[in-house]
């Protein structure tokens, strides 16, 4: 009965703060929906009894994306209205049939594959936290120290991106002085090399 | 009136179809990356509740996974709308037309 309370409003909820996100021409009320839209999403987790994915899920994405997702609000010009696209009806449609065939085909995967059987079976004399550790260091260690690699890959790309002569503003300059820093830098370079 | 696996499937998928929405509709490629982000969201509580209702933790690996992916997809995202902010004072899609598509 709870579950069951607890399931719907959290549904309405999320679906409520999406449609906020996505419908809305003020960026900053889409940014904070999005936010409120993350943590109603860790109550689903909890809810299922996965309490780990519930706690990184709070942590990492109202923690960090959303942090960065603020900083680049900040940083670019969000102050106006977002304007809308007005799309191609042919593409619209495509991309319609295709999400319905999708649909259809997440709705059906169940049904089919009835005999399904866990290869990891959730073992219930441990915590999930534990359960989760146990599984993550032993069958998926790989994708794991592949990730760690990938998000440290993410770090240094971020680093060289955003942080790359911060103290000039490459827009109010005009081209040639952009190609002429380029040439500075490219000499600095090579005397550099010898 | 028990919680079965297809509500979280109808759940996930209406969070979806709203994710599809916001990318066809969304001019701002800020809000575009909420549009994505809202996408991934959805395909982790889809996962999630594979994952408790056959009794496998599978399922919440790869809903970590994506969580991963996700935050790699934004600090590379922003690094690359920082510096095309930079050149051109916009974010907007249809600006980005230099390859003539």
């Amino acid at each position: 009965m709870f579950e069951a309370v607890a399931f719907y409003l959290f549904a309405a909820l999320t679906i409520g703060m999406f449609t906020i996100t996505v419908m809305t021409s003020q960026a900053l009320y889409a940014i904070t929906a999005m936010a409120a839209g993350m943590i109603f999403i860790s109550a689903f987790f909890f809810i299922l009894g996965a309490d780990f994915l519930g706690a990184i899920q709070i942590i990492v994405y109202t923690g960090a994306v959303m942090a960065l997702y603020a900083f680049g609000m900040m940083f670019f010009d969000t102050t106006r209205n977002v304007v809308e696209k007005r799309t191609n009806p042919q593409i619209v449609f495509v991309l319609g049939v295709l999400a319905a065939v999708m649909v259809v085909a997440i709705f059906v995967a169940p049904i089919v594959s009835n005999n399904i059987e866990a290869l990891y079976p959730i073992n219930p004399t441990v915590g999930n936290s534990q359960a989760v550790g146990m599984v993550l260091f032993t069958k998926y260690l790989v994708p794991f120290e592949v990730a760690a690699v990938m998000l440290l890959v993410a770090m240094i790309g971020g680093i060289v991106l955003a942080g790359k002569k911060m103290d000039k503003s490459l827009t109010l300059m005009d081209e040639e002085e952009i190609a002429m820093m380029q040439r500075i830098h490219n000499r600095h370079q090579e005397k550099g090399e010898h | 009136m028990e919680i079965t696996l297809t509500h979280y499937l109808v759940l996930s998928s209406v969070l979806f179809a709203i994710g599809l929405i916001g990318v066809m509709r969304r001019k701002n490629l800020l809000m575009l990356f909420f549009a994505t982000e809202i996408l991934l969201n959805a395909t982790n509580i889809a996962f999630a509740a594979i994952s408790h209702y056959i009794g496998d933790l599978s399922g919440q690996m790869f809903a970590f996974f994506i969580i991963a992916i996700a935050a790699s997809e934004v600090a590379i995202g922003l690094g690359l709308l920082i510096v095309w902010y930079k050149r051109t004072g916009k974010i907007d899609l249809d600006q980005m037309n230099s390859m003539r598509g």
